[in-house]
């Protein structure tokens, strides 16, 4: 197998092929450990929203007090009318049939729920199974960080490859990243090798919302309010916390689908291989 | 040319592709195994021994002032027990109703609701939290469970205390019944309420008696109770496992 030429032989202008060893193997175990983590905490956690939809400010919040936010079914035509699924946030009211509210199970069934099937473990509805999910993932979820902020303190990947430099905050530079990024002008050669400066605000700002997720989500629990009542002073009462947790991993949500976007933009295996095996290829500085 | 179809590159692509997919599918097969929910179940004492550590000094819960109440504190679960005997107390206004106190007790009781407002009595408000994810606050009124428990003397080998009600939750559901030991029994906050927002403690909300217990969820917090029985193992009550919810798969601690 070794004699036979490599695929980049055939390239007409063979660039030397330049590798770096990206990713210590602590970053990837606690990488994928963390995905599997927080990919399950996410659904099962859905299911213990569809035990009661609704999102609440402040320390107390039931069905007769005033939701912030509602996933909720409706028949808008009249007793006949079809059945329509919605998510209210404030004051606006979205039809979300088919996602939130109303969707159809995996029979095809129409189904009054507020997290369709597929998002949830289990895909039934199933709060006490759901809870097993949470806390036992939730449990892996904390000592994997507390691993990964651990070892990035002491073997220096949070001071020399993620805390931004100097040059790096000021709004000129930030900036010409913003630009690049917008025109999908992605770094090569040496500067592909480090985090730019929005890499690195983005994996610090997922980093203190994956933190805010375990306290607020601790802050529901009535055994750590006698412990640590601060907690409740902190988030503003239960539902409060509970409402932020929602919003904390919506917006992780949203970081998970802009970073795979920018895998897929980046070269995804290259990038997926770098975080499996450390091993990362320089992209190589354009000639023109 | 052909040759190159397999090169040593894309065969490392293509195992650890198939490689990665394996374990995920294996992964798959695993935690859909009966036996990974066992697994699972193993959060609940790392859970129970990290919160038994952060509350070894007893902490309160947090008691709330009236202007902090809910305006409507929800109902849930059983809100008009069925069957005769819970009908026919709420006839004669609970005059007929009594507690029973006995299990491992050197002096097993009966008592009726006067002698237990002739108990210590304990007010707080406080917040209740249901499983599913809302929360109310009220004020409640009622004997500190301890002192009961103290006049009822505990057998050395006494763990728990099973709380047995009057409701069934669903038809031929069985009664309902929860449990707790005696590190949250002997706690001032946990009482047997009989009053609820300076009121007599409505239908709905658990007449004559419920039991209120702070730092866990609002299921433990049994209502229409009938019996207190002191045991050593929860073992042999209903399906073994402490609870009407935990037999129906919920934890057995629910601090969180």
């Amino acid at each position: 197998m070794t004699e036979i030429a490599t695929p980049d032989n055939d390239v007409a202008a063979p660039a030397p092929r330049e590798i770096v060893y990206r990713h210590r193997v602590v970053t990837r175990v606690t990488h994928w450990v963390n995905a599997l983590c927080f990919t399950l905490l996410l659904m099962s956690g859905l299911q213990i929203l569809n035990a009661h939809p609704a999102l609440y400010w402040g320390q107390f919040g039931a069905d007769n007090d005033t939701a912030f936010i509602e996933f909720f079914a409706a028949r808008p035509d009249g007793r006949d009318g079809e059945l329509k699924g919605f998510t209210r946030v404030g004051p606006v009211t979205f039809e979300t049939t088919g996602l939130f509210g109303v969707s159809n199970d995996s029979d095809g069934d129409v189904r009054v729920i507020a997290m369709p099937g597929w998002a949830t473990i289990p895909t039934n509805r199933d709060l006490a199974t759901g809870r097993r999910w949470h806390f036992f993932f939730a449990w892996l979820f904390v000592i994997n960080g507390a691993v990964a902020v651990g070892a990035s303190v002491l073997n220096g990947h949070l001071r020399r490859d993620l805390l931004p430099e100097k040059r790096e905050l000021r709004p000129r530079h930030i900036l010409g990243d913003i630009w690049n990024h917008a025109r999908l002008r992605l770094p090569k050669g040496d500067e592909a090798k480090r985090y730019n400066v929005l890499q690195k605000v983005s994996y610090l700002g997922v980093g203190l919302l994956l933190l805010m997720m375990i306290m607020t989500g601790l802050t529901m629990s009535p055994g750590i309010n006698a412990s640590a009542p601060w907690m409740l002073d902190l988030f503003g009462g239960r539902q409060s916390a509970r409402t932020i947790h929602f919003l904390a991993a919506s917006a992780t949500v949203a970081f998970v689908v802009v970073h795979l976007a920018m895998v897929l933009l980046a070269g995804p295996i290259n990038e997926i291989r770098s975080m499996i095996t450390g091993r990362f290829v320089v992209p190589p500085e354009n000639k023109s | 040319m052909t040759r190159k179809l397999l090169t040593r590159r894309s065969f490392l692509h293509v195992g650890t592709t198939a490689a990665i997919a394996g374990v995920g599918y294996a992964g798959y097969r695993a935690m859909s195994a009966p036996g990974f929910l066992g697994v699972l179940e193993s959060a609940e004492y790392a859970t129970l021994n990290a919160q038994r550590a952060l509350l070894s000094g007893q902490p309160l819960a947090r008691e709330f002032s009236p202007s902090d109440m809910s305006p409507v504190f929800k109902a849930n679960g059983t809100t008009m027990p069925g069957g005769v005997v819970y009908q026919e107390f709420l006839a004669n206004n609970f005059s007929s109703w009594r507690l029973r106190v006995d299990g491992l007790v050197a002096n097993p009781m009966s008592l009726s609701m006067a002698e237990l407002k002739r108990a210590p009595q304990r007010t707080q408000i406080t917040r209740h939290d249901c499983v599913e994810g809302w929360s109310a606050i009220g004020k409640w009124t009622g004997v500190p469970l301890g002192h009961i428990l103290e006049q009822a003397q505990l057998a050395p080998n006494a763990r728990y205390v099973v709380f047995h009600c009057l409701d069934d939750v669903y038809e031929d559901s069985g009664r309902y019944y929860e449990s707790v030991d005696l590190f949250d029994a002997f706690h001032p906050q946990t009482i047997l309420a009989h009053s609820m927002n300076d009121q007599a403690l409505p239908v709905a909300h658990g007449a004559p008696l419920r039991l209120r217990v702070e730092r866990q969820l609002g299921y433990k917090h049994a209502k229409y109770l009938t019996r207190i029985e002191v045991v050593d193992s929860y073992k042999n009550v209903a399906q073994g496992n402490g609870g009407f919810w935990e037999d129906r798969g919920y934890e057995w601690y629910a601090g969180i």
